[in-house]
């Protein structure tokens, strides 16, 4: 059976999928941020074979634009984590609730 | 009789799926430097699916951005917060049953919207190198791109500023 829009369109799905469930159940900061960066690299592989199967180049630019923005996001945010570690001493989730009572 | 290259998408594909799983949900460890070097083979094995959509260029960035770049932040992050104590504590079965539920029903709408996408290019198939991609880069793209230069800017300023020991 070729490999055709389908097979990477539902590679991308399961991909999303598991970031997401990394996001939602694991407690660990840097972890939530993994999970994050999964679900980035599903929508680009999604984006990437769309491109390849419309024959449009216009996916790939806007994957180039997500790839840079993400590793922006990725900066910004593991500075906010090493900021937030050095004022609680933690990375846990289940430690920082001071906006919730 | 399966061609080669659909070999080489299943094996990608098998390869990104697994070590996805086992960055966010491993169950021998909970050691986030496990799942960062994890997540540095998904981002390898996604690389391999770029170079099979035949998007080149992508996929080199890929491997130097994310497998380089990014890679490094977070295992200096993480090696920079002493996370050991993060290891021991317990998952709630409660979370991640609900998580699974909410993971599922998403995957769902997802799959049910993915299933119905047609391929409407015909038979022609875009060749993604980088004379192409830097050709609508520079014309077409021209003003995101410079924006985006500004955004890096920006973040840069912001991650100084955020790292500083005490603001003034």
């Amino acid at each position: 059976m070729n490999a055709g829009l389908h097979h990477y369109l539902a590679v991308s799905v399961l991909l999303f999928s598991l970031g997401l469930f990394g996001v939602l159940a694991r407690r660990n900061l840097i972890v939530i941020y993994m999970g994050l960066e999964l679900m980035l690299n599903a929508a680009n592989l999604a984006l990437v074979a769309f491109s390849r199967f419309n024959a449009n180049l216009d996916g790939q630019v806007m994957v180039f634009f997500i790839i840079t923005v993400a590793a922006a996001e990725v900066s910004v945010g593991l500075a906010l984590i090493v900021a937030l570690y050095r004022k609680r001493q933690t990375a846990h989730v289940e430690d920082l609730t001071s906006l919730k009572y | 009789m399966p061609q080669p290259t659909d070999l080489l998408f299943y094996a990608f594909a098998g390869l990104t799926l697994l070590c996805g799983f086992l960055c966010v949900a491993n169950p021998l460890s909970r050691n986030p430097v496990t799942s960062a070097m994890f997540l540095v083979l998904t981002i390898v094995s996604m690389a391999g699916l770029f170079v099979l959509l035949h998007a080149f260029f992508l996929a080199a960035v890929q491997v130097l951005v994310y497998a380089g770049a990014v890679m490094v932040l977070f295992l200096f992050v993480i090696m920079l917060l002493d996370l050991k104590e993060e290891e021991r504590r317990k998952l709630r079965k409660v979370t991640v049953g609900l998580g699974a539920v909410a993971v599922a029903a998403i995957a769902g709408i997802l799959a049910k919207a993915v299933s119905g996408a047609v391929p409407f290019g015909g038979d022609k198939l875009v060749e993604g190198g980088t004379k192409p991609l830097g050709r609508i880069l520079f014309t077409q793209y021209l003003l995101p791109f410079e924006v985006l230069s500004i955004l890096l800017l920006v973040a840069m300023v912001g991650v100084i500023l955020l790292s500083k020991k005490d603001l003034k």
